[in-house]
């Protein structure tokens, strides 16, 4: 991002030191994109048109994941090599961190909660 | 190994052909080549205090206390409303951005004004959702599952106006010295910032509203 | 008005003349000392007029040398606190036996192990370690500074906010009185309503931004900065234990901040997150604080082991044994610290499953120091070894240490640790490993870089003195803490029962006594190193026959570090130079860019110990002013886009010249 030619029309936004920018045309397919990925568990939630709730739980879960690629992608213009893959590296290591503490806490809790509060496992009936 | 990138020294011994250890003419490099890779650093880290917030609410979320639920309190048309504020920000500002780099500043003033403005909705709605809540007896204290949806998405909400008052102070900065380096270079930090809350908020709304109401 | 119950309140909270401890004797006479201390140390700066020069040439500095030695000043004054939190509990534990209850009252004692473990981790280790790399870490790369030179100066002066609030407590209220972690539900307003768990929480926050923002700095320092041929494996082996270390606290601190954040939302706002009722629950709590709690300890150790690799090589005359093992090593120590969080609460009740898979991770990261452990070996063996005071601390390191890991992995088994979680045992583990691993390995680094530093050496002789003292001190004072745990005594513990165990006792407590004249010969040595510089002066840059890049350099450097920016062959930078026949230059020298000092920083540190002081004492308005405050010192720093400036080319001329008679002199 060091001072360059102002570039006019349609460029591929990619420029001379390597960044990548996006452009009108790569925002607004990101921008298309997100709204379907939103639009879909809405509408699949709001309508409930499939009656089984673990399926559609996993369905949403999985249009997340993939509208955050989505945003990862086109809003944020992540790639390997942007700083010589050390976004890349920093993002995958974060990630590895979140699953762990996310899952770890929730097993360990869960096993925590079963062991140490015995007749209390249903807590949304608890006062 | 003789890699002899430079000129040698003056007072070099020539008879021996040593390696060049320093650089001779070095051209002073920009400023500011680490603040992308540190400000994404940076949101790494962000994004791990996030994390902790969605673990307590995956943890803590189903703790009702006997008191309202999910489908007793969220409203999804408002959440989708939301949502989509936050998502037009998201692409007015990726605007503002491609309009910086081709130099035009008045139109790179006009995409972050009309992106502060999807931002203020944003939080307003919020707002009014929380005081909703609120009234409704609602409240963070209420119950663990509240405390941890009111802290999640609050802190979201915070993070989101701490990019408000950030996009204000740029917007004067803008103004007053145009598009320089520095404030190129704040510009893609703020441009990071904004898209990252975005994914955030896909998080939140999946997992909290979403999820909760399938419950 | 002036004795209106409402418009005090609203001024001053919920502090009152209450809060000072006037009733309290030990506390009057720390006081005193303190204040007579104080008055002498300020009324000295003044009269030798050192006020401008310590705010020109220290404070507002964003030089990484001079916020390096800042940390250190740091570290060393809390650490004499901290042991004096050491000697009052040796002191109480080794008289409270046959029905006497020593001299410190619950209220105190609680409070004294409370502050001995947050000011030893947050405000003595962190620092040091942190001081260290900041020195270090670009003189090694051949960088001229930091990534982001300011936002190292803040992150000092956040420290030392955090520092100055924990201290605050003495004076001014009281402490915490939870242990060093916090745990609820004690640690919860229902049961700790006063405000020492406040300064507890706001300390810990304030200086969290700044090692949160030292990581942020020095990751990316280690990325982008390095000198040009110096690639990833060919940094010295104390750049990649930093860089993993600043891996460490980016990713952990985030998890602290949040944590506390819960815990004082819960205190403030009457949340339900980690409270007996409402669906709280206190085990989330201690499952979050120790994800974040095990790789801090990650963090204290690495760049010991950092240190250990060049104080061997260096003292050995040998380049270190296996430097790929070595880092690979570190980085799988990296990634497995965030696999063994719940060895620190077996006994919570997870069940089998859950305490296997965490024992068996516990066990398997004991396997990359082993490596470590044999590499500094093999680099030893058919050396040539200088027992010099940073050797004579690492050989102390391997002995002790090992012993300190091995009761680890004793604990690891989780069988083995129902009986031995909270005992003795476990207390003598982890000072067995944090001073045996951590602090002989500062101790070693202070005495290795000091010269670099300050331009002459540490005194020798006290450097002996303060060591045999610190290691045979180390021994009497927590081997019989291995054989009390044993027995079953638990931690934290006032009066004992059992006259049988005073002995122990007894024995602990003349090994914190050895100790504290390992402090204390430490200390001279600083000053007798002062005094006799001039003999102990070092003209060549390189006192050591050192093998690494910061040796190229003058001692102290220049603030410019490096007048031409080295280029890089080979692992052992300087040593390659030395060995390839590398002459220095003379001339041909031009301008340097550098960053210009600020006293942004220290403002915005002082605002935040308001801020802090208004949250503890529910000063509504002076928390919010403060916070504002900070808010618009930072936003107007932003508008400052003048913060550069050039040492001329003749500047840098004269400087190398002067460089150039003294090794000329010195020849």
């Amino acid at each position: 991002m060091t001072g360059h030619a102002a570039q006019t029309g349609v460029h591929a936004g990619l420029h001379p030191d390597g960044h990548d920018h996006g452009s009108h045309r790569t925002y607004l397919t990101g921008f298309a994109l997100s709204v379907i990925l939103t639009a879909i568990p809405f509408w699949l939630v709001m309508t409930g048109v499939l009656a089984n709730n673990q399926v559609t739980g996993l369905l949403i879960m999985a249009l997340a994941a993939v509208q955050i690629v989505v945003h990862m992608i086109y809003f944020l213009h992540m790639s390997s090599r942007s700083e010589g893959g050390w976004s890349m590296m920093a993002l995958v290591f974060t990630l590895v961190l979140v699953l762990i503490a996310l899952a770890g806490s929730m097993w360990v809790m869960y096993h925590l909660n079963a062991n140490m509060m015995p007749g209390m496992t249903d807590m949304s009936r608890m006062p | 190994m003789t890699t002899a990138i430079l000129e040698a020294p003056d007072t070099r011994d020539t008879a021996t052909e040593a390696p060049a250890f320093y650089l001779r003419d070095e051209h002073e490099h920009a400023d500011g080549g680490s603040t992308a890779l540190g400000f994404w650093i940076y949101l790494m880290s962000d994004c791990l205090i996030f994390a902790v917030l969605f673990a307590t609410y995956g943890v803590l979320g189903h703790n009702y206390a006997a008191g309202p639920a999910p489908k007793d309190l969220f409203d999804l048309p408002l959440v989708a409303v939301n949502t989509s504020m936050l998502l037009l920000s998201s692409i007015t500002y990726g605007f503002a951005m491609l309009a910086a780099y081709e130099h035009r500043q008045t139109a790179t003033q006009a995409w972050l004004a009309v992106t502060g403005l999807f931002g203020l909705c944003f939080i307003g709605i919020e707002l009014h959702e929380f005081a909703g809540m609120i009234a409704e007896g609602a409240t963070p204290e209420r119950s663990a599952f509240l405390s941890s949806f009111f802290t999640l998405v609050g802190t979201h909400g915070l993070h989101v106006t701490a990019g408000l008052i950030w996009l204000v102070t740029l917007m004067v900065q803008v103004r007053r010295h145009g598009l320089m380096e520095a404030n190129m270079r704040r510009l893609m930090c703020l441009s990071m910032f904004w898209h990252f809350l975005d994914v955030i908020w896909i998080g939140v709304f999946t997992f909290v509203y979403l999820m909760g109401m399938l419950r | 008005m002036l004795q209106d119950p409402k418009l005090l309140h609203f001024l001053f909270g919920r502090l009152s003349l209450d809060a000072l401890p006037i009733h309290e004797p030990i506390l009057v006479g720390t006081f005193i000392v303190v204040a007579i201390g104080g008055v002498a140390v300020l009324g000295a700066i003044t009269y030798f007029r050192l006020w401008r020069y310590l705010w020109e040439e220290w404070f507002t500095s964003v030089d990484h040398k001079r916020i390096g030695v800042m940390y250190m000043v740091l570290g060393i004054i809390m650490l004499l606190r901290g042991f004096a939190d050491a000697v009052m509990m040796r002191l109480q534990q080794a008289i409270a036996f046959n029905g006497s209850q020593g001299y410190l009252p619950a209220h105190h004692y609680d409070q004294v192990f409370t502050a001995h473990g947050v000011i030893m981790i947050f405000f003595v280790a962190m620092p040091l370690v942190t001081g260290l790399m900041n020195f270090v870490v670009p003189l090694q790369i051949g960088a001229r500074d930091v990534s982001f030179p300011f936002l190292n100066n803040f992150s000092f002066w956040m420290t030392v906010a955090g520092a100055v609030i924990v201290m605050m407590s003495l004076f001014i209220g009281e402490f915490a009185r939870t242990g060093w972690l916090a745990y609820p539900p004690l640690s919860e307003y229902a049961y700790s309503p006063d405000v020492g768990m406040d300064y507890y929480i706001w300390g810990l926050q304030i200086a969290g931004i700044g090692t949160l923002l030292s990581g942020v700095n020095l990751v990316c320092t280690i990325v982008k900065m390095r000198a040009p041929g110096m690639t990833m494996m060919k940094m010295p082996v104390f750049t990649w234990t930093a860089l993993c270390t600043n891996i460490l606290i980016v990713a952990a601190f985030p998890v602290l901040t949040a944590v506390l954040a819960l815990l004082s939302l819960d205190r403030y706002v009457g949340t339900d997150f980690f409270t007996n009722d409402f669906g709280g629950n206190p085990m989330m709590y201690v499952n979050l604080i120790w994800i974040w709690g095990h790789p801090e300890v990650y963090i204290l150790i690495l760049p010991a082991f950092g240190i250990y690799s060049e104080v061997t090589a260096t003292f050995c005359g040998k380049r270190l044994f296996g430097y790929t093992s070595m880092v690979y090593a570190t980085l799988v120590i990296t990634i497995l610290s965030y696999l063994v969080w719940l060895h620190h609460f077996f006994t919570m009740g997870s069940g089998a499953s859950v305490n296997s898979f965490f024992g068996i991770t516990t066990m398997v990261i004991s396997i990359p120091t082993g490596a470590k452990m044999f590499n500094w070996l093999f680099t030893m063996y058919r050396g040539r070894i200088r027992f010099e005071p940073p050797m004579m601390w690492t050989v102390a390191f391997m002995l002790t240490f090992v012993i300190g890991g091995m009761s680890g992995v004793l604990l690891a088994v989780p069988p083995a640790d129902f009986v031995l979680h909270n005992s003795l045992f476990l207390v003598a583990h982890f000072h067995n490993v944090i001073i045996g691993g951590v602090l002989f390995g500062l101790f070693a680094g202070i005495n290795y870089w000091f010269p670099k530093a300050f331009g002459f050496r540490l005194d020798p002789f006290w450097g002996k003195m303060s060591f045999w003292f610190w290691v045979v001190g180390f021994y009497f004072a927590f081997m019989p803490l291995y054989v009390l745990g044993l027995m079953g005594v638990t931690r934290r513990l006032r009066v004992f029962d059992d006259p049988s165990l005073q002995i122990w006792f007894v024995i602990a407590a003349f090994g914190a006594f050895l100790i504290a004249l390992g402090i204390g010969s430490f200390l001279v040595q600083l000053v007798v190193s002062i005094r006799r510089r001039e003999a102990l002066r070092d003209v060549t840059g390189d006192p050591w026959f050192a093998r690494t890049l910061e040796w190229s350099t003058a001692s102290p450097p220049p603030a410019y570090n490096f007048a031409f920016t080295p280029v890089i062959h080979d692992i052992d930078a300087w040593w390659d130079m030395k060995e390839r026949g590398y002459v220095r230059p003379r001339q041909g020298f031009r301008a340097i860019h550098m960053p210009r000092n600020t006293g942004t920083g220290v403002i915005l540190g002082a605002l935040a110990v308001a801020f802090a002081f208004g949250m503890i004492w529910w000063i509504w308005w002076l928390a919010a002013l403060g916070f504002a405050a900070m808010l618009a010192v930072a936003i107007t720093h932003t508008f400052d886009y003048h913060r550069d400036f050039h040492i001329g080319a003749d500047m840098v001329t004269r400087t190398e010249d002067d460089r150039t008679r003294l090794l000329v002199e010195g020849a």
